[in-house]
């Protein structure tokens, strides 16, 4: 394990203790303290994972597991501006695709990749569940609906600036 | 208790809230304080109103006024208008909830609610989610209380029996023989959980129900603990619905102070309490074993059944496993009586089922309706026909579990059993409309692409069959399809679904199936002609610009993004096929209708 990596994130780990101390006597412990440490470090790195296989006494082979099986688990670290394109039937069929196709030309970005800023994360994402404003993308807890490829640039351009 | 002689009730459903409500409840707190209304106007943040595609929605009572796609510009004149001067801002209203002369129609006259009958959703855009009193109000935990002071587990079990009630998961399998399964079921601890992995795209019921009345959910797991002998429940939400997760811990939290959850409820000995736990993206979770697995922290794996879950469910304990849904009808059966439930419904479907209405139609949304009601009811007179008067096609419902209705079938009366012999099936309640412009094998090959995604990988049928299928989709889609393709699909189809490990991979081939049988000949025009009648599948796809009809304006020219378009200004233009990628972007543009695809 890599002690500068433990050095620099020393609070961080003291929060995840605390987390792991609040859960590791419930029943199935494991997947509340995954949560929240991505939460705390923002995503799941092997130093993080090796963590808490030691903290919990299991092997991190079981951690790596559970963090690769679930989508929302990341091992990459993620941009600070998430945006997530709805893929879901609703608003597939009202063109998301070409919307998809906006962002990773404007961003420069694949799905599922991070700007090398680390300021925007693009995925193409399940169902949101705002289906009467399809198409719909969400940007961390904003979300924009009923929208046409060329609203990209100007949304975009908004987290640019920020 | 302070008198407010005006309610404004605001959605806070999801729907609404990504629309603004949010916003528009700041600008309606800052509005009545600038007018000095706040001791006289109440204002209420509600669950979903269910007619999401309208919103965000407000409604002002007493005089039941329904504002809908309200804007933050729109609140002071809502405010100085209606709430001091007591005049309705009419043209702010929802267009069909007045009558011809002015006068407010009341909900249940309104085309979308009259021939709705909400049960699971009743407190749904009545009360504050937020405040337990509200429930309370609303004969909310007197049913948790029936059952505690005047009834046995036994008593409560045959009660649930008798109401006819099936699981609203989409299985629909008897609620009360489940309760009697992990009743008897021998065991020192046993668990109540809830499925609230909502993951067909397109649903969104459950979240509706737990945004919108969390508590019923908690009274009526607190009710089945009683009845099975468990003091602890888990609710397993997905992690995409942050307002559930947080109305949820809100409830708990109230539940929990006021002694509605934790150690000797009533006064009694029984003690329950609920836990949250959040899932992280598996569509398999939503199965119930994979669910249990994915509480106790492990990867979403089902595993082969027996033994069920009510003898060896979550930690090995006897588990009893419902949906939301399911639970949102228990706590009014226990009130009402099993006999005033079996009155709504068809023979062997009791209750009503709610269906998040999707894609072509008029009213997106959610609604509840008794079972056997029609898909043509459902469609036309609740969700308002079909937009640009356009053709209905088929209806899918169960999403990638299910399977599309073609028209033929819009008359039959939806219940469990009658879906399941049309080639569909109620799954959890998603009802997607297509119109002529949807194309069969692309909704195949979407769903699929979705199953695929979402296997989980254990058992080869679903991992490596669905894949093949979508494979063999994917070309004919293509126009690379070969004679043979579509008998090779219902062979795979039916061997997968006799042989995968669970629900996902057992129904993964249900909406291949169902539109083989009800639109083989679009396939086939596919594979035989390389053409796709819908226009949708871009390979397939040609744009030309009829001669006869262009008049050689050149606008086309100018929003052809790869330039394949040519020719001479006043006399026709010509699209170069190698060039054109069919963005479509010159067909909206041509003012004469002279471009088409085929």
């Amino acid at each position: 394990m890599s002690t500068s990596i433990l050095q620099k994130d020393r609070e961080k780990f003291t929060e995840l203790q605390k987390v792991i101390d609040e859960y590791k006597d419930k029943e199935g412990p494991l997947m509340p303290i995954m949560h929240k440490a991505q939460e705390i470090f923002g995503y799941l790195p092997m130093e993080v994972q090796e963590y808490i296989a030691n903290a919990l006494d299991i092997p991190v082979s079981d951690i790596y597991g559970v963090a690769t099986f679930y989508s929302q688990f990341t091992l990459k670290p993620k941009g600070k501006y998430s945006i997530g394109v709805c893929m879901g039937t609703a608003c597939y069929v009202k063109g998301a695709q070409a919307i998809l196709d906006e962002l990773c030309k404007e961003l420069n970005l694949k799905p599922g990749d991070t700007s090398d800023d680390l300021n925007f994360t693009l995925e193409a994402t399940r169902c949101l569940g705002a289906c009467g404003l399809a198409p719909v993308i969400m940007i961390n807890d904003d979300v924009y609906g009923r929208l046409v490829p060329s609203d990209i640039k100007r949304i975009i351009d908004k987290y640019r600036n920020k | 208790m302070e008198f407010y002689r005006s309610h404004v009730l605001i959605c806070g459903g999801t729907g609404c809230h990504s629309s603004g409500s949010s916003d528009i409840r700041e600008v309606f707190q800052t509005e009545l304080k600038k007018n000095h209304l706040e001791n006289e106007v109440l204002l209420v943040q509600t669950g979903c109103f269910g007619l999401c595609e309208v919103g965000p929605v407000v409604i002002v009572y007493p005089e039941g006024a329904f504002y809908s796609r309200i804007t933050k510009e729109d609140v002071p004149r809502i405010v100085s208008e209606h709430l001091l001067k007591g005049r309705i801002v009419t043209d702010l209203l929802y267009h069909d909830s007045i009558h011809e002369d002015d006068a407010i129609k009341s909900l249940d006259e309104v085309n979308f609610y009259k021939k709705q009958k909400r049960l699971a959703l009743r407190n749904c855009g009545v009360i504050d989610p937020e405040k337990i009193e509200e429930y309370i109000a609303f004969d909310g935990y007197k049913a948790l209380g029936k059952v505690l002071t005047e009834m046995t587990p036994e008593e409560t079990i045959e009660l649930i029996k008798a109401s006819g009630l099936r699981g609203r998961g989409g299985a629909g399998f008897p609620t009360g023989l489940k309760w009697d399964f992990t009743a008897k079921a021998k065991g020192d601890k046993k668990y109540v959980c809830c499925n609230a992995d909502e993951g067909d795209p397109g649903a969104f019921m459950d979240r509706s129900v737990l945004e919108g009345d969390p508590h019923c959910v908690l009274e009526a797991m607190a009710i089945a603990g009683y009845a099975v002998g468990a003091d602890q429940g888990y609710i397993y939400v997905r992690a995409e619905y942050p307002i559930a997760v947080k109305r949820l811990t809100i409830a708990i939290a109230q539940a929990r102070q006021m002694g509605l959850l934790g150690k000797n409820i009533f006064g009694t000995n029984f003690s329950f309490d609920i836990e949250l736990r959040l899932g992280a993206g598996a569509f398999v979770c939503g199965e119930e074993t994979a669910l249990l697995a994915s509480i106790e922290g492990k990867r979403g794996e089902p595993r082969p059944r027996p033994s069920l879950p009510a003898v060896k469910g979550v930690f090995g304990k006897p588990t009893l496993l419902n949906n939301v849904e399911t639970y949102a009808n228990i706590p009014q059966i226990i009130l009402n009586g099993p006999e005033w439930f079996r009155s709504i419904g068809t023979e062997k479907s009791k209750g009503t089922k709610v269906f998040a209405l999707g894609r072509k139609i008029v009213n997106t949304g959610l609604v509840e309706v008794p079972m056997g009601t029609t898909l043509r009811e459902i469609i036309y007179e609740i969700g308002g026909g079909i937009p640009g008067g356009k053709e209905f096609k088929a209806a899918q419902t169960g999403g990638p579990s299910g399977g599309c209705i073609p028209a033929e079938h819009l008359d039959t009366p939806i219940d469990y059993d009658s879906l399941s012999e049309i080639g569909s099936m109620m799954g959890s309640g998603g009802l997607i409309v297509m119109d002529n412009d949807n194309c069969m094998v692309d909704i195949a090959r979407f769903f699929l692409d979705f199953t695929v995604d979402e296997s989980c990988g254990k058992c080869p049928p679903c991992r490596i069959g669905t894949k093949r299928m979508l494979e063999i989709l994917d070309r004919i889609t293509k126009g690379q399809g070969e004679e043979g393709d579509i008998e090779k699909l219902e062979t795979l189809g039916k061997n997968i679904k006799a042989s995968a490990l669970c629900g996902l991979g057992q129904t993964a081939p249900n909406p291949i199936l169902s539109t083989i049988r009800y639109f083989r000949e679009e396939y086939e025009a596919h594979i035989r002609d390389k053409k796709c009648p819908a226009g949708v599948c871009q390979a397939l796809l040609q744009i030309v610009i009829q001669a006869d009809l262009c008049r050689g304006c050149g606008l086309c020219v100018k929003v052809c993004p790869t330039v394949a378009i040519s020719g001479e200004r006043k006399s026709p233009y010509v699209i170069d096929q190698n060039k054109c990628i069919k963005c479509g972007a010159c067909l909206e543009k041509c003012p004469f209708k002279a471009i088409v695809k085929g």
